[in-house]
Parts: structure tokens; C-alpha cells; sequence
């Protein structure tokens, strides 16, 4: 019925890593206006939640958009049965602020686990601005990470760290951080990861006074500034994550208060996935 | 034959029942019903109820249908001006508006203008199955936008679509309606009878396109560029307002926007078979005391909370609610605490709200906005165990599209700003409903989205 219903069509499926999955989407009014660091939300089926994820990659002469996601809960895990060729049922985006790009000088890039997806974007914008790119990618383990093949070529120094030592350098991504930290000015930092992540290198930059911004996963139900649901504390501060972020700087973000909001459904969640797993 | 000075009443479900359901309360009137309370209109010469109404109904002249067993009349009479009629029946503050200067006020109850109302587009949906009427509009070949389909989109697309124009709503949500679909909740407005006023607009030729946040991405300009001559902003005012108190934003604490789109938009009621969630509650704070703040406390109660606490800082004289609203909530048993002001709100171990501290109100001399002024009284705080919060103190135009359009003028709190047939500061870019106004009603969304039409049908024919 709606004009906007032929699009949508999933081009292409893929397992990125253990429980990542890549999803290359025909969206051609979001590519079109999509920048580094928005998101969208998506509905898979008529009667599934909103869900907010962060742009991958985008194409504007394609008209696609790629969108990564870990299988976590009911929701992700039952997107993750799509196949090309399918359909999602409702995706509306670009949604929150770009990304503030420009020449910084240099900048490190820090992606943690899924959130390596959304740093390979504004990775590839800060490195078009001229900046000296340092990356660092990491992960549990090997088999949860990709994308250091898009990462790799945009960087000036790359590095790779995983939990356990089966790729790169063993220990988190803020072991090689800190050990450069002792003989370069950095001027930048961006990290997108899992909380206990963005917690770790915002210590850091905190104490070296380096400005460090990081994208939040707040959850969320419109992803227009309509609800609230996605509201976390900055310097303080109650701010909407879908339309005063995502981006916010780390620093002053309240990461507590943040996780704590993120794991008020748990129970929800579990009687979702159980329910889910009993009907298949 | 002399007047009935009493109104007929409107059939309801039982409290005790409908508190545990999501169906109708108010299960509108039969013909007899309609036939008896159109029988007391006295069909003034002067018509003193048009004048309440914000899009002019010619509604003695509709009542008089009823009166003659006419119902399709009537409903056509209905929708020559207004393209809601199964919404505004059930949610126009009638008693503010056209029953307010109903002459039989001077004797009894005034015409129950409402209850007729909807009986007569209700009988239209149940009566024709199929919806046959052919529209031969004119057509001008020029494209216009509608940014929201919200009562003020839809009532403006409504009249756009018979001057002959190329209509598009953009709507951001995946359903269409605005604070028809997430704001009302089902046992004042079923969703099926939104969805089938928008379908009489799509029958009528009005794109709605879902999904579309323009301000984020697709901007104005944009619209423009794609061949748009006029576009009408109606944006709503969607931004919740917090208290700005120690606690708002622990787990269990919802604005009441968050709380209502969960439930009426998502469905979360229906949870797991829809995907959302909305955590369980047995003693519930709902601060407020609108009409928002209502649907938000009987909501609770549907979703099988024990006790619901409306915590109001002002007395029911000031109540913003619907005094029916007020009436409904009562029977259904929600607990009105007035004069009294949430202060925090305190957390157990796991973040999850447990406790609202409280302090009690006294009224001093009026304020800005003409009500009485509560200032807290020392020494009266008391503390209550709850498990869930609803804010609902207020809402704030939406500030996406003011953030992202250069030119856009705006007042303090993000109100786009017209001039008095609703242009904004840029030539061609139309704004009506609670984006200019701040929060009000839908009727007067719906009268200014009708102005505007009106408006740029003016501005397009001079072009």
C-alpha cells in the first residue's frame, strides 16, 4: 500500500563472525542521506519491536545500506533468519546526529565486538579528512571479529587485540592504547564497543584529558525524541540518545546508570527468546 | 412538547468489568438512543454551538438528519468539514467546546453534540461494508507535503485532496495516525477506527508514506528540491518533559509518551505475542493531572496493576482533564492525590524503582497561566512504596525539524511560529496543531491543519 514498501529487500546475508551477521539491505532514501555514525530503526515483522542499529556501510549510487548485528535476544536472532530476497518490514532512517568529522589531527578509532561496524564508517570519513588514523580493533576471541580487512587499509597503524591471544595482541583494547599514549599526542578518540569497554578507554582519556567521544546503545522505542525511552545521563545531564546522540562525549557519560537501563528487560527478554525458542 | 431536560445517557461498559479489558468504555448510543437525544435539539435560529466548534459544524443542521432518521445525511453534513468524525466523536472535549454554548444549558443538560456525533460515524462504518463513493476531485497537477499524520496532517490532506492537489504525508512511525495511534489508548479510540479514517483518506488519493523522519535525512529543502510547492509541518508536540528530579531516570520510571506507545502503538499488552515489553507493576505513580496522565493511570490498571497513585501538585479544580475522563477514572478506581508534588524517586539494589518521596501542595494567587500557584508546604513530606512511574507533566513540540531547517523561526520552547493562516517564516512552509500551539487538543489540531489547507491553497493559487 505504502510507496516505501518495495524497498527494504535484503540483497544479501552474511555470518561475519561467530553470531555477527551482515545484512547488505536495498534502502535507497537512506543511503542517499545517510552519514558516518546515524543509525535506523527497523521492525522485521508486523509484530516485532523497534529495533535501533547503528549504519555500517552505506552506498548512495547502490541505494544499500549494511547493517551488522550480534544474535542476542528474540528479536536479532529471528532478523538473523532472514535470507536475500526477504523483506523488513519497516526501516526508517537515517535517525541522530553524523558524526563530527573534520581534520583533528590524529585520531584514534577504538571498535570493540559489534561495535567495530559503526567505527569502520567514521573511521573511513576522519581518514578522508586528513586525519593520521590509528585503529584498534578487538574482540573476546578471534572468531568474533571482523571487518580488519575494511579497517586495515584506512589506517596509518592498525592494531588487532583479542581477550585471549588468538588474534594480535592479547588483552583489551586499551593495552596497546595506554602503551602508546606514553609517546604520542592524540587529539581524538572514538570507541564504540560493549560498556565495559567505552567505561575502560573513557578512564583513560579522562586522566590524559584527550576528548573522547562514544556512541551509546541505549535502548529505545520511537528513535525520534518522541518517548524518552533512550534517556542516559551526560555531564549530568538527561539527554535523548536518538535525537541529542548517539555520539555524546564519553567522559561525562554515566556509564552505571546506562547499563543498568539497559538491562531493565531482561526478564522480558528471556520470556521472549523462551517463547520464541518453544514455538520453532 | 416539552424538552427532556436530561441528556440520553451513553451505554458503558461495567468499571469492574472494563478496568481488566481493553474494549471500549463508552459503547456509544443506539438509534433510539440517537433518536431521543436529537429529538432535544431546538434547532436554534442562531446556532450558538458552531461558534465552540474549531472546524465549524454545521451541527444543528446534522442533529436535524438524526432527527429525521436521515443518518447518512447527517454523516455527510459531518464530513463536508471535518474528515475525523469517528475520532472526534469519542475525544473533542465537547463539554468545552460546542456543548458549552448549547441553549438548553439555561434548563438541563445540553445536547450530548459528542455522543451524536459519533453515532452518526459509527453508523457509517458499520452500515456500509464497502465504501463505494467514487471521488471526482479536481486536479491541479501540483504536488504539496504533510510532514505528521496526526490530526492536523490528516484534516489538512483531507481538504488538500478535494482542492485538487497531489497529497503525500510523510510519517515517521510504521503506523499512521500520530497521537491517534501511540498517544489514545484503545478503550477511548480502537486503533481499527483510525486505520479506517486514514483509508478514507488513501480512497480519497492521499499518499501516506510511513517511515520517513524528515528533519533526519530528507530535510524541507529536499522536499522542495523533489518538486513540492507547499508543504505543512505537523510535527505534534511529541517532546516528554521530565521534573528534572533525583531518580527519573531509574528502570520502572516511564514518561508517559514512552509508557503509551509501548502499550497502544507496540502493543506491548499484547507481550510476547508483539515483541515489545513493558515491565510489569502492582503499585503505580502517575504524575499529572491531564488527560494524558489519565489514559496513563487506566492503562496501568488494564495491565493489571493493584493501586494507581495520581499524584497531581495542583487541586481537582485545576484538573486539565476531561471532567468525564475524571468521572471514568474514579469508577475504575485510581487513586487521586491532589496537592501533592513527586520530589524523588528511590531505587533498589538493581535500579529498578521502589519508592516515590512526596511533599503536599497548598494554592497560592494564580500564575501565568490563570491557576492557582502551588507552593509546597514545609514539613508534609511522606514517602510511598510504588513499583512504576509515569511522568506525565507535559510534552513539547518535536525539535527535529526546527533543529535541521535553516530560516525556520521558533519560540523558546521549540514552537514553530505563524502568522495567523499558519505560514511559517518561510514562504511556502505551513505549520498547525501542537508543533505551533503546544499541547492541546486534537479538534484544534484539526481546525488548524484546515486553515492551512485553506492557506496554501491561497499561497499556490497566486503562484
Amino acid at each position: 500500500m505504502d510507496k516505501n514498501k518495495s524497498y527494504n529487500k535484503i540483497l544479501d546475508v552474511r555470518e561475519l563472525a561467530k553470531s555477527i551477521k551482515m545484512m547488505v539491505v536495498d534502502a535507497p532514501e537512506v543511503a542517499a542521506y545517510a552519514k558516518a555514525g546515524q543509525f535506523v530503526i527497523l521492525i522485521s515483522d508486523e509484530e516485532g519491536e523497534r529495533i535501533p542499529l547503528t549504519i555500517g556501510d552505506f552506498d548512495a549510487k547502490k541505494g544499500t545500506i549494511t547493517l551488522v548485528f550480534q544474535e542476542v535476544g528474540k528479536s536479532t536472532i529471528e532478523l538473523g533468519t532472514k535470507k536475500a530476497g526477504d523483506s523488513i518490514a519497516h526501516l526508517n532512517g537515517p535517525l541522530g546526529h553524523a558524526s563530527d568529522i573534520k581534520n583533528y589531527g590524529t585520531v584514534v578509532v577504538i571498535g570493540g565486538g559489534v561495535g567495530i561496524a559503526p567505527i569502520f564508517p567514521i573511521t573511513r570519513a576522519l581518514h578522508e579528512a586528513g586525519n593520521h588514523m590509528i585503529s584498534i580493533i578487538g574482540s573476546k576471541s578471534k572468531e568474533f571479529l571482523f571487518w580488519s580487512e575494511k579497517m586495515k587499509p584506512l589506517s596509518h597503524e592498525f592494531y588487532i587485540t583479542t581477550d585471549d591471544g588468538t588474534l594480535g595482541i592479547k588483552g583489551f583494547v586499551t593495552t596497546p592504547f595506554v602503551e602508546f599514549l606514553k609517546d604520542k599526542k592524540i587529539d581524538r578518540v572514538v570507541a564504540i564497543g560493549p560498556i565495559p569497554m567505552m567505561k575502560s578507554v573513557t578512564k583513560v582519556t579522562k586522566e590524559n584529558n584527550i576528548p573522547c567521544i562514544v556512541s551509546l546503545n541505549s535502548l529505545m522505542v520511537c528513535g525520534m525524541g518522541m518517548c524518552g525511552a533512550c534517556r542516559c545521563k551526560v555531564d549530568n545531564q538527561s539527554r535523548f540518545t536518538c535525537f541529542q546522540g548517539p555520539e555524546f562525549d564519553g567522559n561525562t557519560v554515566d556509564f552505571v546508570e546506562l547499563s543498568s537501563r539497559l538491562s531493565m528487560y531482561n526478564q522480558e527478554e528471556k520470556l521472549a527468546l523462551d517463547s520464541y525458542k518453544e514455538k520453532k | 412538547m416539552a424538552i427532556k431536560k436530561t441528556t440520553t445517557p451513553m451505554r458503558e461498559q461495567d468499571p469492574a468489568i472494563r478496568v481488566r479489558n481493553f474494549n471500549e468504555v463508552a459503547t456509544g448510543y443506539t438509534e433510539e438512543d440517537a433518536l431521543e437525544e436529537a429529538k432535544r435539539c431546538l434547532n436554534c435560529k442562531t446556532k450558538p454551538c458552531i461558534k465552540g466548534c474549531p472546524v465549524n459544524i454545521d451541527i444543528p443542521a446534522f442533529i436535524m438528519e438524526i432527527k429525521e432518521g436521515n443518518f447518512q445525511k447527517a454523516i455527510d453534513i459531518l464530513h463536508d468539514k471535518n474528515c475525523l468524525p469517528l475520532v472526534t466523536g469519542r475525544v473533542c472535549p465537547q463539554e468545552e467546546q460546542c456543548q458549552m454554548f448549547c441553549s438548553l444549558s439555561k434548563i438541563g443538560d445540553t445536547v450530548s453534540i459528542g455522543r451524536l456525533e459519533r453515532f452518526a460515524a459509527d453508523w457509517e462504518m458499520n452500515n456500509k461494508a464497502e465504501q463505494t463513493t467514487e471521488f471526482h476531485f479536481p486536479k491541479l497537477g501540483k504536488k504539496v507535503a504533510i510532514i505528521g499524520s496526526g490530526p492536523a496532517g490528516l484534516s489538512c490532506a483531507g481538504d488538500l485532496i478535494r482542492f485538487g492537489y497531489d497529497v503525500t504525508i510523510f510519517e515517521a512511525f510504521h503506523k499512521s495516525g500520530g497521537v491517534l495511534v501511540y498517544g489514545i489508548p484503545e478503550f477511548r479510540l480502537p486503533k481499527d477506527i483510525v486505520e479506517t479514517e486514514v483509508n478514507n483518506l488513501r480512497r480519497m488519493g492521499v499518499e501516506v508514506v510511513n517511515d520517513v523522519l524528515i528533519g533526519s535525512g530528507k530535510k524541507i529543502q529536499d522536499l522542495f528540491d523533489h518538486g513540492y510547492k507547499a508543504i505543512f509541518i505537523g510535527t505534534g508536540a511529541g517532546l516528554p518533559q521530565f521534573m528534572g528530579i533525583p531518580g527519573e531516570n531509574l528502570s520502572g520510571v516511564y514518561s508517559a509518551n514512552e509508557y503509551l506507545t509501548r502499550v497502544n502503538l507496540m502493543k506491548s499488552y499484547l507481550f510476547p505475542r508483539f515483541d515489545t515489553p513493558i515491565l510489569p507493576a502492582k503499585n503505580v505513580a502517575v504524575i499529572g493531572g491531564g488527560n494524558v496522565a489519565l489514559d496513563s493511570a487506566r492503562t496501568a490498571l488494564r495491565l493489571g496493576a493493584d493501586h494507581v497513585y495520581m499524584i497531581y501538585r495542583r487541586g481537582r479544580e485545576e484538573m486539565p482533564a476531561r471532567v468525564e475522563e475524571v468521572h471514568h477514572a474514579e469508577q475504575e478506581g485510581v487513586d487521586f492525590n491532589f496537592l501533592t508534588n513527586p520530589i524523588a524517586y528511590f531505587g533498589n539494589e538493581k535500579g529498578y524503582v521502589h519508592e516515590i518521596e512526596c511533599q503536599k501542595m497548598e494554592l497560592c494567587e494564580p500564575d501565568a497561566s490563570g491557576r492557582r500557584r502551588p507552593v509546597a508546604c514545609a514539613g508534609s513530606n511522606f514517602k510511598l512504596k510504588i513499583d512504576q512511574v509515569i511522568v506525565s507533566v507535559g510534552t513539547t513540540p518535536n525539535p527535529i525539524i526546527a533543529k535541521t531547517t535553516p530560516g525556520l523561526e521558533t519560540q523558546k520552547k521549540g514552537e514553530i511560529v505563524v502568522n495567523d493562516v499558519g505560514m511559517t517564516s518561510i514562504p511556502g512552509v505551513f505549520a498547525g496543531g501542537d508543533i505551533v500551539t503546544g499541547a492541546a487538543t486534537v479538534i484544534t489540531a484539526m481546525g488548524a491543519g484546515r486553515l492551512s489547507a485553506q492557506a496554501m491553497h491561497d499561497y499556490l493559487s497566486k503562484e
